[in-house]
């Protein structure tokens, strides 16, 4: 039985017309919905092959990433050293992680050929000397690579966010490999770009191969990444990382947006076209697909209210925009800030779709608000499932591995399956990291 | 304590600002955790069942890397007051987080500030999460007991208890707290208030109603120990669990109504080849009860926080691995949560209890009410010969 509070309270939901670009609501305390397939650094990090994860924090601060992993399955890729009080009023953070590190190393069964140091905020703000401790480390382990990683979220409005800063070290451990032509690098998502979509089949069709972390299953095989010819990234927070490809290898990077555009993803295919040296697809043909997608998954929803949210997509308000202008009764999109590369679809909804609500996530009055719609109403997105309380939703996160024309045909194909199955959503939107292995 | 301070594998007890949360989670009040992020969504998606179905004011700061180098304790209060207008909580509880720790928030001086500001009792808990929840909630449970509970008038004479440290941390959502109630209402004994489930902040507020409160877990002792201080009642600490046991506990309330006197009930073997590991009170009623009923000696290990009743109880405290690994040499049985097991010696025989402070919902089905059925325990793991 659900028991709700049921106070009254204002919420900050706004019309988009009224809304401020970046931030459209007032930041203070903030709450936190129990959808949770949105991945973090645990999961991000599991992507090496065969990466041994070491996070070294308080134990109130460990006890999520050690559930992350024992729920994934693999407690015996992750170990822990508890920072605690002695540790900081001593003045001994290094010394405490050296050994601790090195206990672990020397107790594994077998020696990982790669680990991950995830340090903390405490680290942080002690000044941990931080060069010194991997200086050590690899002193005393020449056989194993060590990156640094890190868990400081009180780090996410100063510089490369901790998010940022996981896609990039995912790239850390590439030694350089010999120059593989015809390879392109997408980097730094959650998921393997999907073979059906328009990236992957022309590329191959046109001989190039899809290089991506996700597709490799060993150290050796994950080194070969630092050969690719081309790097391209499509998400904001992937930025980082292709640019330390570019830097220290040399592979020129592009970044491409997902969009839901068709101008935009034609401009990104056009860059991606010039700079691989292949003719892009044939975009009659690619948005006639989606066209046709649109109209079959507009046949079965109809009129139906259809909320958004920012976990679905990197681009929520571009898939608003691109729903509105096919009829789709759009109502809400759920979002707590406004990222660059959609400030020009929020500028164009604020004047065609001024009354587009728009709705925070985290804002405190969220938990109390009623959480169901006086009409049946389609999510895109967990968040939104959760705030809606319907079971008609799409289950997806961080784009799922669509780019191109592929990501519009292909959310609109997971519209028409949403709204025609119902899904029980409690139970599919608190496991963590979707897509990723789950004991639960 | 192991200097190393180590996990090779296993998991991680709660930290001591999820037990602040999940102490008071049914009171009414309303939770601010001072941190960054993380804090939250580890603890309503690991520590907390009741999440999803039952609404609770649990939020965070989200504390910035420039408010914690400027000491800027004025958005907390600003942040905290706006929400608590809108929210209209019965009370507010500030836990800290590590960096507060390290930047010396004054808790009680901004829950003071805040109080003042808005009305609403505010308390401030200088939690660092590098303790376990145990602590926390023994904190929080106190504060309620020192701020909220009433003077008793006209107190009905006919024995009565609290039940004190009840939380889904220790018990789970599987129908534990309603079950120890039986306990003692099936011997006559009415309980007053469970703190905290299954109870509203008025029924804690009357506590002082009861003769005797009994501490199922080391998360109620501080609440214990002010409910003695402020009025004199005795306390008892042991958990429900098993007929044996139960008889023995429900004794020892009659007997410390009639004494006044406080007991530490369970008892542990330290010569036992059975081992038991968890939270302290809980782990050690555990042990006393299978010695009870199966005639085996049975010990306990606490690898959580402890408290000062532990050495009355004869159960070693050992939170990392390094110091539970001698605790195992010469087991025959290792009972404690499924995610033991990689550390167990290949000799001893493992038994899973899961255990939600520690494996949070991996394994929440399968958490038994030892409460109502230590037999089926007994019987299912072999544990009888």
């Amino acid at each position: 039985m659900i028991r709700r509070l049921g106070a009254e309270a204002p919420c900050q939901e706004i019309r988009i017309a009224d809304a401020s670009y970046p931030a459209p609501f007032t930041g203070g305390l903030e709450y936190s919905a129990p959808a949770r397939g949105t991945w973090n650094i645990v999961h991000t990090g599991m992507l090496i092959p065969e990466a041994h994860e070491i996070f070294v924090c308080a134990q109130g601060c460990l006890r999520g990433v050690v559930l992350t992993a024992a729920e994934m399955g693999v407690p015996e890729r992750f170990s822990t050293v508890a920072v605690r009080e002695n540790n900081v009023t001593d003045g001994d953070l290094e010394d405490s992680l050296i050994e601790g590190v090195s206990d672990i190393l020397e107790k594994l069964p077998q020696k990982p050929p790669a680990v991950l140091v995830y340090t903390s905020c405490i680290h942080h703000f002690m000044g941990a000397d931080l060069d010194h401790i991997y200086k050590t480390l690899r002193e005393r382990f020449p056989e194993i690579d060590f990156t640094d990683c890190y868990m400081n979220p009180i780090m996410r409005k100063s510089g490369l966010t901790p998010d940022q800063l996981m896609r990039r070290q995912l790239y850390s451990l590439l030694h350089g490999a010999p120059r593989r032509e015809r390879t392109l690098l997408v980097a730094g998502g959650d998921f393997m770009t999907d073979d059906a979509g328009d990236l992957v089949t022309q590329l191959r069709q046109n001989g190039w191969e899809i290089l991506e972390i996700q597709r490799t299953h060993t150290y050796d095989e994950y080194q070969t990444l630092a050969g690719a010819a081309l790097c391209m990234t499509n998400q904001p927070g992937a930025i980082p990382g292709g640019r330390l490809l570019e830097d220290r290898f040399g592979m020129p990077h592009l970044h491409l947006p997902v969009s839901f555009d068709y101008d935009e993803i034609a401009a990104n295919w056009k860059r991606l076209g010039e700079a691989a040296g292949i003719p892009v697809p044939d975009s009659a043909s690619e948005i006639e697909k989606c066209e046709a997608a649109l109209s079959r998954a507009k046949a079965s929803i109809g009129d139906a209210p259809v909320e958004i949210d920012y976990t679905v997509t990197s681009r929520p308000l571009s898939l608003a925009r691109m729903l509105l202008s096919h009829g789709f009764r759009v109502t809400k999109v759920y979002l707590d800030g406004i990222s660059g590369e959609e400030r020009d679809d929020f500028l164009a909804l604020q004047k065609t779709c001024p009354d587009l609500l728009l709705s925070p996530t985290v804002d405190p009055v969220m938990r109390v608000r009623p959480r169901e719609t006086e009409e049946t109403t389609l999510a895109v997105g967990q968040k939104a499932a959760y705030f809606t309380g319907t079971d008609r939703f799409v289950n997806l996160v961080e784009n799922g591995g669509f780019w191109g024309y592929h990501a519009v045909h292909g959310m609109a194909e997971m519209m028409r399956e949403a709204w025609e199955t119902p899904k029980d959503a409690k139970s599919l939107i608190q496991i963590k990291g979707w897509g990723c292995s789950s004991c639960l | 304590m192991s200097l190393k301070q180590t996990a090779r594998i296993i998991s991680t007890y709660t930290g001591d600002t999820s037990g602040v949360c999940s102490a008071l989670y049914e009171l009414g009040g309303m939770t601010v955790m001072h941190d960054a992020s993380g804090c939250n969504s580890t603890y309503n998606t690991h520590d907390e069942p009741r999440w999803y179905d039952m609404d609770s004011l649990v939020f965070i700061s989200a504390l910035s890397e420039t408010e914690a180098i400027l000491g800027d304790d004025e958005k907390l209060i600003e942040d905290t007051v706006r929400s608590a207008r809108e929210l209209n909580p019965a009370f507010i509880a500030l836990a800290g987080t590590p960096i507060p720790m390290m930047t010396g928030v004054d808790f009680e001086a901004v829950a003071r500030q805040i109080e003042e500001e808005c009305g609403i009792p505010a308390f401030g808990f200088d939690t660092d999460g590098m303790h376990s929840y145990t602590a926390g909630a023994s904190k929080a449970l106190g504060a309620i007991a020192r701020r909220f509970v009433r003077e008793a008038d006209n107190k009905d004479p006919a024995l009565s208890v609290n039940l004190l440290g009840l939380t889904p941390l220790d018990f789970s959502v599987t129908g534990t707290e309603r079950t120890m109630k039986k306990v003692f209402e099936g011997a006559g004994i009415p309980v007053r208030a469970s703190w905290a489930m299954g109870s509203t902040l008025e029924d804690l507020a009357a506590s002082a109603m009861a003769h005797v409160n009994v501490v199922v877990s080391s998360a109620g002792i501080g609440a214990a120990k002010v409910l003695r201080e402020r009025f004199g009642i005795p306390y008892v600490v042991g958990t429900p669990c098993g007929k044996r046991f139960n008889e023995r506990l429900v004794r020892a309330v009659r007997d410390s109504a009639r004494d006044g006197e406080c007991r530490v009930l369970p008892v542990s073997d330290p010569a036992a080849r059975r081992l038991v590991i968890g939270e302290g009170v809980t782990a050690a009623s555990l042990a006393s009860a299978l010695t009870l009923e199966t005639g085996i000696p049975t010990r306990a290990a606490c690898a959580t926080d402890g408290f000062d009743g532990l050495s009355r109880m004869q159960v070693p405290q050992a939170t990392d691995e390094d110091d539970l690994l001698p605790l195992m040499e010469g087991a025959e049985v290792v009972i404690a949560d499924p995610l033991y097991r990689p550390i167990v010696p290949g000799s001893a025989r493992f038994v899973p209890l899961p255990h939600e402070g520690f494996s949070g919902r991996i394994w929440r089905r399968d958490i038994p009410d030892l409460a109502a059925d230590l037999t089926r325990f007994i019987d299912s793991n072999g544990l009888a010969r």
